[in-house]
């Protein structure tokens, strides 16, 4: 016998040892970090870097498989007792000798991660990780010529590049309101007291927003840049405009943060979308009969919200609570009631 | 039963409001919790497994009567931990707010011969949404005994003590088969409907796996302790069996708990919901490692009202809940364990016999009120 198969052996015998839970169960209490575990990690540290700004710093598991500059990781942090799932692009190197990486945190208002993460993450917390992942990254050969146009946190994932892979000429606009808001930016003066980086403040609260025709007068030869662009939608339209425009699209690499966001309304179409149903929905009616009406096998049990035996994966949308009115998105491992909830707006539910 | 409508005295209207009021202690819970209440059942379930840990652990030297004890005594406390206030809160949903896929209702198994899915429609469906209603709750005597005067008495029932104490002793089976609908489903065509032996081979396999646990490999890894730990698995099993048993009969079979017909509650606005879970619960009174023992079911009221609250919260909820039993001038059945343990068994013993002739019954028309 293999040895793969003798420890597959062994493994089912300390999972007849543990039944019902699994080793990893009993494992987890003494090493969530090991080999082999869900992938997660511990803060470390949380560094302040602007008033709205900070590091945190991540040992992440054994399992972790390591990232490309400039790619993001999605982290699942327990604000208030409830997991949240956010993707923060990585601001360290990957040569980093500690094993530690670090994401960088912009509070945004009313954000309920970034807020928890920049002011009240203690050292010592576990976090649940994904692998890092995303091809917003430099191409595999250096290109001559690099232009990082980057505005607010959209500065995070190229400070992963410009830590991680010196180039000959490299030049940077960045936007924020003032000079204080400038994540990173004594680091990034250091590079341009050094030579290896010219760089274009635009302070958006005296200069304005970007006009992006300025870019000509601010950074002449853009156009024969390899361009990496990250800030928020209207800039990156802004930007895919101007480079269709010139014909040069195919240089021109860009990274949305924020999806859409949801406006909670009421009611609205309802995707189901296993059965690939469609139906209008009013914000009344619970989404149980809805799919029910529509023909859809919608499991249910006490159809009054106690039993919670209707529960069922929210994949895009926002849904209300009849009950309480509270709302709910859609996020990742979100499940919802369908029996005490409504439409609040367009729905994806996995029915 | 009791002849008079203990809630007669109450306007819809007042039902209605009573409704209010408690739909209002329920948002309020909802809106505070937080990150304690998360850490407290995080810490409960990791106190739970590191119990579990060492006393299997001191099992294995089993043959020394004092680790026979330490031991024994500790897995018998783990266990009911996992099923009282662990597993039977969480697969009722209290903790899916805090969205961990580790300790959902959705995914949570428990040290119990009845898989997870299945209990949760027993008890979450058709026993919290029917709850005391005569022939829809199942739970009024679990299908082998007689506990209101409403039931019909038929000569089987003489025997009911010693079913009763017989199911105490392996609760744990008694709920598979009551999951199961055994009695119902054990007729020659049922037997063969597909869902049914889908769902008994469900509970083959936990059974086996449970069994194979307990009596097999963790006495075999005790070596010469095999035998001493054997005894101590069942002995732990056969505690947690009879305590659950207790408190569960404590829940709705004492004196005062109220039943009601099956058609007093077509219609039933929320109100009367409420009101039908107030009357139908009995709780247990006693210290704070009583209710925790007891999975917060001794708060069998509040929990009855809001099973899906996080059960650390229903101490708190217990005395705005009594508050509102006095404003209403209704009857909070409570009472110590032993207390409320005779009551329900009196009752098992005296429902054993048919219905005295002279007792007074209440006319139909006045049992229909109870949810009018």
């Amino acid at each position: 016998m293999t040895s793969a198969a003798l420890r597959s052996r062994a493994w089912k015998l300390l999972e007849m040892v543990t039944t019902p839970l699994l080793p990893s169960d009993y494992l987890d209490l003494v090493s969530p970090l090991r080999e082999g575990a869900d992938l997660r990690g511990r803060i470390e540290a949380v560094h302040p870097e602007t008033g709205d700004a900070a590091t945190v710093v991540i040992r992440p598991g054994r399992g972790w498989r390591g990232h490309t500059a400039g790619q993001y990781v999605r982290i699942g942090v327990d604000v208030d007792g409830v997991r949240l799932w956010r993707a923060y692009s990585l601001t360290s190197p990957t040569h980093r000798r500690d094993g530690r990486f670090t994401i960088t945190v912009k509070a945004i208002p009313d954000g309920k991660v970034s807020n928890h993460l920049v002011r009240r993450a203690k050292p010592g917390t576990l976090i649940q990780l994904d692998q890092p992942t995303g091809d917003f990254v430099l191409s595999q050969a250096k290109p001559a010529k690099v232009f990082y146009l980057t505005a607010g946190s959209g500065i995070t994932p190229v400070m992963g590049m410009l830590r991680d892979t010196e180039l000959d000429d490299v030049v940077m606009v960045h936007c924020a309101p003032r000079p204080q808001d400038v994540i990173f930016r004594d680091e990034l003066h250091d590079l341009v007291a050094d030579g290896k980086l010219r760089l274009i403040e635009v302070h958006t609260d005296t200069d304005g927003v970007l006009d992006i025709a300025r870019l000509d007068e601010l950074v002449p030869d853009w156009a024969e840049r390899e361009t990496w662009a990250c800030g928020p939608a209207g800039l990156l339209d802004a930007a895919e405009e101007h480079w269709t425009g010139h014909g040069v699209l195919e240089r021109l690499h860009t990274e949305r943060f924020r999806p859409g966001i949801v406006v909670a309304g009421d009611g609205g179409e309802v995707t189901f979308s296993v059965s690939g149903k469609t139906v209008a929905a009013d914000g009344a009616t619970p989404l149980l009969d809805i799919g029910e009406e529509a023909g859809v096998l919608m499991p249910s049990g006490c159809r009054m919200g106690i039993c919670f035996g209707c529960v069922t994966p929210l994949k895009a949308g926002a849904v209300r609570d009849l009950r309480t009115g509270g709302i709910t998105e859609a996020e990742p491992g979100v499940l919802i009631q369908t029996c005490v909830s409504a439409a609040a707006g367009p729905c994806d539910i996995e029915r | 039963m009791t002849a008079i409508d203990p809630t007669a005295h109450l306007t819809s209207e007042q039902i209605e409001e009573l409704g209010r009021e408690l739909d209002a202690i329920r948002d309020e819970v909802i809106a505070g919790r937080g990150e304690r209440d998360a850490a407290y059942i995080r810490k409960v379930i990791a106190a739970q497994r590191k119990l579990e840990l060492v006393s299997r652990g001191v099992l294995l030297f089993s043959l020394f009567p004092p680790a026979w004890l330490l031991g024994t005594a500790g897995l018998s406390v783990a266990k009911i931990m996992d099923n009282m206030e662990i597993g039977h809160n969480i697969l009722h949903g209290q903790w899916d707010w805090m969205r961990d896929p580790k300790i959902h209702s959705t995914t949570w198994e428990w040290d119990h011969v009845s898989p997870s899915e299945q209990w949760k429609h027993s008890h979450n469906e058709l026993h919290h949404t029917y709850t005391n209603v005569i022939g829809k709750d199942n739970d009024l005597g679990y299908g082998i005994m007689r506990v209101d005067e409403d039931q019909k008495w038929h000569p089987f029932h003489l025997g009911q003590p010693l079913w009763n104490f017989l199911n105490a002793c392996f609760f744990e089976y008694g709920i598979a088969a009551y999951d199961l609908e055994l009695g119902k489903n054990l007729s020659k065509r049922r037997r063969k409907n597909p869902e049914f032996r889908a769902r008994a081979k469900a509970v083959g396999r936990k059974i086996r796996k449970q069994v194979l646990k307990d009596y097999v490999i963790h006495p075999l890894l005790s070596g010469p302790s095999f035998l001493p730990t054997l005894a101590a698995t069942f002995t732990a099993n056969l505690v947690r069996n009879v305590w659950t048993h207790s408190v569960i009969m404590c829940g709705h079979f004492p004196e005062g708990v109220q039943v009601f017909e099956r058609r007093s509650i077509v219609g039933e606005t929320r109100g009367q919901w409420y009101l039908r879970q107030m009357m139908g619960s009995a709780n247990i009174s006693g210290s704070k490692a009583m209710h925790f023992m007891t999975g917060n079911l001794s708060h069998q009221i509040e929990h009855h009202l809001f099973p899906d609250l996080p059960s650390n919260r229903y101490a708190e909820v217990a005395v705005k809940v009594r508050a509102l039993f006095a404003k209403y001038e209704l009857e909070y059945v409570t009472g110590p364990l032993p207390k409320q343990v005779f009551s329900a068994w009196h009752k098992v013993f005296r429902l054993a016999l048919p219905n005295k002739e002279t007792e007074v019954r209440a006319p139909d028309r006045e049992r229909e009120l109870v949810a009018a």
